[in-house]
């Protein structure tokens, strides 16, 4: 059942994003921008935490998820540490994929060479 | 945004005769591809997770970073190896939107821009497009967190 | 100016009419990859089996590509380089680079022209000049782009996935050149017949698209514009042609292009043809067909000049057409402005 989920909620939160991008002029790169932080937000106001419980990588893997996680992140992390953890909250809790995003880039950019689309 | 010069007449009937004719994107079987394309990304995720979760018995906050670290790889490997953009061809959305996408678009331009030096070039350019993803994120999740500060006070 | 006038050299507002015009007397014409596949491929004198032509870069790539247009079609008439008196010629790059470093190792006179994808007919426009005011003996006209550079100066990353928008259009990787001659040519040539006999000077025209992904509709007001001109100044009649050919206003650019002349009265339906049409077949996958400079530039080398030699075609107005935009000036929202030049070539 989990997969179910995973898969329906995860192509949903992507065809939202096609709707996005073949109906109005919105780049890749804006929507990436508003997927997060939607993401952000949603989380705050606890609208997102009822569909990673449903959903579990259906949420987490669009970049909503990592929206929520950066949200999630900062609002736990003021708990325990107060103001401060609004500070470093947020990268903490994602700090690897955010880490794992730069060390396989400028790896994976040293082996490998574009190639012309044909 | 838009142009500030008053648009003449004819730039108006020209633009609306361009949007009527234009052809169109096809967007429900791009919808079904995005929905088909997320799914499968998503259920590999899920897949990460579960391996994370039962075998590597890590915590929930363990498996959330592994899931990223891996799904970041693999995108980050299919970019490499030049295929991610076959697949971002046929999925529009469906792979632009996960992380792995996210992936796909440090990768790309680090690799494409390796040329114009390893500090200019690939370093430089690495956030190109993934910057304001985490300019945006990043900055409102201090917002938020201010803002739970403030309300617990 | 009086005396300008009054030698016949100009009709109307924006056409130059050669009382001694240049012939077209060599061509040569390099392709990449994909547009060999094309329904031209046989017609190109070089087809790339892969884009970046053994130099580590498609900048380098690119400049290549222009430099040896110019030398297959100095060869093809036997020529020297002391032998042209001007290089005329441009491509899309940031500074025209290509064409800059090309010229360079050509070592010849060189005048570096930029009217974005227009820059074929601008430099076989100025060239006629050139050889009809008796200033050259010789020019070569050239042009060069390249799918690689121009999608990392003006769009995305190549390996970064994501959708064309249907009215995308795909740039050519291509470079062409003509060299044409004027009276006082002695030399040999392999062309006898083409003769730039006159050339209508475009003006900038924006009817207000901001879409870069829609170039082809941006330019076709530009395009409609020079020839309605082109027509007036010269009193003739789209019949008078057998061809009208564009440069790379695409599928819907040229449906756009045949709207807006018959807004003017011209019906040029079954004489038009637009380059970025002919150069990929529709299975190719090319959303709405080629474009860049290098489009124009292949095809006519390759391909129309052929035709006007061997009496196929009679008489036609090649008017390449370009969008003058900058990847800043799409950033900050501007709209794009057209230019189409046009030249007229002719068999005689």
């Amino acid at each position: 059942m989990d997969y179910v989920w995973a898969f329906v909620i995860g192509g949903g939160i992507c065809v939202i994003g096609q709707l996005l991008l073949s109906l109005t002029r919105l780049t890749p790169a804006r929507i990436l921008v508003v997927f997060v932080t939607v993401g952000v937000v949603l989380s705050a106001l606890g609208l997102y935490e009822p569909l990673v419980e449903l959903a579990g990588a259906g949420a987490t893997v669009p970049l909503t998820g990592f929206g929520y996680s950066l949200g999630k992140g900062a609002i736990e992390a003021v708990g325990e540490k107060g103001v401060i953890g609004a500070f470093t909250g947020g990268i903490t809790a994602t700090a690897g994929g955010i880490a794992a995003a730069i060390v396989f880039g400028y790896l994976f950019a040293m082996i490998f060479t574009p190639k012309t689309k044909m | 945004m838009a142009n500030k010069q008053q648009k003449t007449p004819e730039q108006r009937r020209y633009q609306q005769r361009v949007n009527e004719k234009m052809p169109r994107s096809k967007t429900l079987s791009q919808c079904i591809r995005a929905f088909i394309s997320g799914g499968i990304i998503c259920s590999i995720g899920q897949l990460v997770h579960d391996i994370g979760e039962k075998w590597l018995m890590l915590d929930e906050k363990g498996v959330a970073a592994f899931t990223a670290i891996i799904m970041v790889f693999l995108g980050a490997s299919l970019t490499g190896l030049g295929v991610y953009d076959k697949i971002g061809s046929w999925s529009g959305a469906g792979s632009i939107v996960p992380i792995t996408g996210f992936a796909n678009s440090i990768v790309s331009p680090a690799m494409e821009f390796k040329r114009e030096g390893f500090v200019t070039g690939t370093a430089a350019k690495m956030f190109v497009i993934a910057g304001p993803v985490l300019v945006y994120g990043i900055g409102s999740s201090v917002i938020v967190g201010l803002i739970y500060a403030l309300l617990r006070a | 100016m009086d005396s300008v006038m009054q030698s016949g050299k100009r009709m109307g507002n924006q056409t130059l009419v050669f009382s001694n015009p240049g012939a077209v007397i060599s061509s040569g014409t390099i392709a990449g990859p994909m547009e060999g596949k094309g329904p031209l491929g046989e017609h190109f004198d070089t087809v790339l089996k892969e884009d970046t032509w053994g130099e580590d870069s498609w900048e380098k790539a690119e400049r290549k590509m222009f430099e040896q247009a110019v030398r297959r079609a100095m060869e093809k008439a036997e020529l020297n380089s002391g032998d042209v008196d001007c290089l005329l010629g441009g491509d899309l790059l940031n500074q025209i680079i290509s064409a800059n470093f090309a010229a360079r190792e050509l070592k010849m006179p060189f005048l570096g022209l930029y009217g974005a994808c227009s820059t074929m007919a601008e430099s076989l426009l100025i060239g006629g000049m050139l050889l009809d005011g008796g200033y050259a003996d010789c020019v070569a006209c050239t042009a060069v782009s390249h799918f690689s550079t121009a999608e990392r100066q003006y769009r995305n990353p190549l390996e970064m996935g994501g959708q064309t928008t249907p009215t995308a259009q795909r740039t050519v990787t291509g470079a062409g050149c003509s060299i044409a001659a004027g009276p006082n040519y002695s030399g040999s040539r392999i062309y006898r017949n083409i003769f730039i006999t006159a050339g209508t000077i475009g003006k900038v025209v924006d009817l207000g698209i901001t879409d870069a992904n829609n170039m082809g509709a941006a330019m076709a007001p530009a395009a409609a514009d020079t020839l309605a001109a082109h027509l007036s100044d010269t009193g003739r009649g789209v019949m008078d042609y057998d061809l009208v050919v564009t440069g790379d206003l695409g599928s819907f650019g040229s449906e756009m292009f045949i709207d807006l002349c018959r807004d003017n009265g011209i019906d040029i339906q079954d004489r038009h043809m637009d380059c970025g049409n002919m150069i990929f077949a529709p299975e190719q996958k090319v959303d709405c067909g080629g474009s860049g400079c290098g489009c124009s530039a292949s095809v006519l080398n390759a391909y129309l000049l052929d035709k006007i030699e061997k009496g196929e075609l009679r008489r036609i107005f090649f008017m390449a057409t370009g969008a003058l935009l900058s990847p800043t000036s799409s950033m900050q929202s501007e709209s794009i402005p057209g230019i189409a030049h046009g030249v007229v070539l002719e068999r005689k």
